[in-house]
């Protein structure tokens, strides 16, 4: 490897610059002070503690999860069928559907968003948890498909044909074969869309009809100049988790890849 | 002999018809509305019959329609050449000067922010830019005046997106990098060429399929963004997503908001295609 300092030296630099407000969080976040600039006064746990006595950002946090969870089941099991079919069969108007399954990764938002919102109010459906649920599953499920996909892909597909060969039915091949070894892509396209429901603001604002749901409350409270401390002290809490999600994300794609025997190639993306 | 299907196509339709059922109905039938709305007549809350063309009439004779859109667009691509610009170095370097069992955990460094909380982080530039906020305090412990860079809404916008967006531009750019053939290039400097003329005649034509989706990846979310313009530009500077909330939500005005949405997706639309066609030019190049 030929050294490039100036490369390296600008590198780290963007870097710093990708992570500078992020690392400002922390720094704020346990600073004694209701004002949020410097100088910094001294150490402090009250943003923490008010963080956590906040009854409105339970409420919030135990819907976001309610979400988040029912999102990326949904869409990890959705994705799991599209990226098998994908991989594994060749049938008529594969690319349309394949196309309209991808297309919100290339659709702003708020066009799906206000799609899906017109639709729910011409048809009289009241806005709820379950509408924010439909409208993420749209979102996340290109992602699990792009995510399961490369996992079905590295998949040998001479170990089915000795098994269905041996005698086992198409069924218990997939249960006792391919899922197994697909199931570090499952995990990985699980945490994904879960780290990224749980994120969403959007649809969690136009479908939710208000109902507190973490993004959404986050943002209304950075208004309030006096609620922005407790704000950040949540905010490293937040990052920290999915700092730790993802770092098991990434694990596990790696376990998989290993597993079926290939070679690693590039990130998450 | 009627058209039958062969055992494998029937198999992978059935596989893929819950995902395929979900997103029709749910992405493919709405969209259609949004376009059977915007030629429709209608007020509050409601549509009716006759067709008409008279929403989009008027998104062509009202020059706010026309601003806003341009507006969005500006904003958009200039973010895009900036988060490119400020990228491609960045997957330069990880590609030609990272050691390979490494590149895996530059790119984890790199994408880490991009996955964590949107909202904390605009919302964050909202407090470092803010009025007395961390910028202008940090000027002021060192006895400089403050720079007040909220007041000027779009300046602060751009920078926001262009750092909401950054990760995104990288990866694809350094993917392509990773396809290009080393012995290109040491081809190139054994002729006789120099470095850098071997970079701009060699690599970066060959990395630009990279450079073009990254710079569609980076457009498309940016020229819809809503939490931005909302939060960090004070409302003040509304973008396209902005004036789709407004129309449709806050308004109800259903066909004039769904005329608005079809017109910037059609916008989106032909700058993508633009892109792609730009990078057919390369593509078709590198037989």
């Amino acid at each position: 490897m030929k050294k490039a300092p100036i490369l390296k030296g600008y590198t780290l630099f963007y870097l710093l610059f990708l992570y500078g407000p992020i690392l400002l969080l922390p720094i704020f976040a346990f600073n004694d002070s209701k004002v949020v600039a410097f100088p910094l006064k001294g150490l402090t746990l009250n943003w923490f503690a008010e963080m956590a006595a906040d009854q409105n950002l339970r409420t919030a946090a135990k819907n976001s999860l309610i979400i988040a969870f029912s999102v990326s089941s949904i869409s990890t099991i959705l994705g799991i069928f599209a990226a098998r079919a994908s991989v594994r069969y060749n049938f008529p108007g594969k690319a349309p559907i394949m196309g309209m399954i991808m297309l919100p990764l290339v659709l702003p938002e708020m066009i799906v968003a206000m799609a899906l919102l017109v639709v729910l109010l011409s048809l009289g459906i009241q806005l709820s948890l379950f509408t924010v649920i439909v409208g993420q599953v749209l979102i996340c499920t290109p992602f699990a498909v792009a995510i399961l996909t490369s996992a079905f892909q590295s998949l040998d597909r001479s170990l089915e044909e000795a098994s269905l060969d041996l005698g086992e039915t198409a069924v218990s091949t997939f249960r006792l074969i391919v899922l197994p070894l697909v199931m570090p892509g499952i995990m990985a396209s699980f945490l994904i869309c879960f780290t990224i429901s749980f994120d969403e603001f959007i649809i969690a604002n136009f479908l939710g009809s208000g109902k507190p749901i973490l993004s959404v409350y986050i943002f209304g409270q950075f208004r309030f100049p006096a609620k922005v401390p407790s704000m950040l002290a949540l905010g490293t809490v937040l990052v920290l988790f999915s700092i730790i999600l993802l770092g098991f994300a990434e694990y596990m794609r790696r376990r998989g890849i290993a597993k079926a025997g290939g070679k690693d190639s590039g990130g998450l993306l | 002999m009627a058209k039958s299907l062969g055992s494998e196509a029937k198999a992978g339709l059935k596989l893929i018809s819950p995902t395929a059922i979900y997103v029709i109905l749910l992405l493919a039938v709405p969209l259609a509305t949004v376009l059977i709305y915007s030629v429709l007549t209608g007020g509050r809350g409601n549509v009716s019959l006759p067709i008409t063309i008279e929403n989009y009439a008027e998104l062509w004779t009202k020059a706010q329609y026309g601003y806003i859109m341009l507006k969005s667009l500006l904003v958009a691509l200039t973010v895009t050449f900036i988060t490119v610009m400020l990228a491609y170095p960045v997957a330069y370097f990880v590609s030609f000067h990272v050691k390979p069992e490494r590149k895996s955990l530059w790119l984890f460094l790199i994408t880490i922010p991009f996955w964590t909380s949107y909202i904390i982080r605009v919302s964050l530039w909202f407090v470092i830019l803010g009025y007395g906020g961390i910028v202008d305090s940090a000027l002021a412990s060192i006895g400089l005046p403050p720079l007040n860079v909220a007041s000027y809404s779009l300046l602060s916008i751009v920078i926001v997106l262009a750092h909401a967006y950054a990760p995104f531009a990288v990866l694809p750019i350094f993917v392509s990098l990773e396809k290009v053939d080393r012995s290109l290039l040491e081809a190139g400097q054994d002729l006789g060429e120099s470095r850098w003329i071997t970079f701009l005649r060699v690599t970066l034509p060959l990395s630009m399929p990279g450079v073009i989706a990254a710079a569609l990846i980076v457009f498309i979310p940016t020229v819809g963004d809503y939490v931005t313009p909302e939060l960090v530009g004070d409302g003040k500077e509304p973008m396209i997503a902005n004036v789709i909330e407004i129309q449709l939500l806050k308004l109800q005005n259903f066909p004039q908001g769904s005329a608005f949405a079809v017109a910037s997706m059609l916008m989106v639309g032909i700058v993508s295609v633009l892109f792609v066609l730009w990078n057919k030019r390369y593509i078709g190049g590198q037989k």
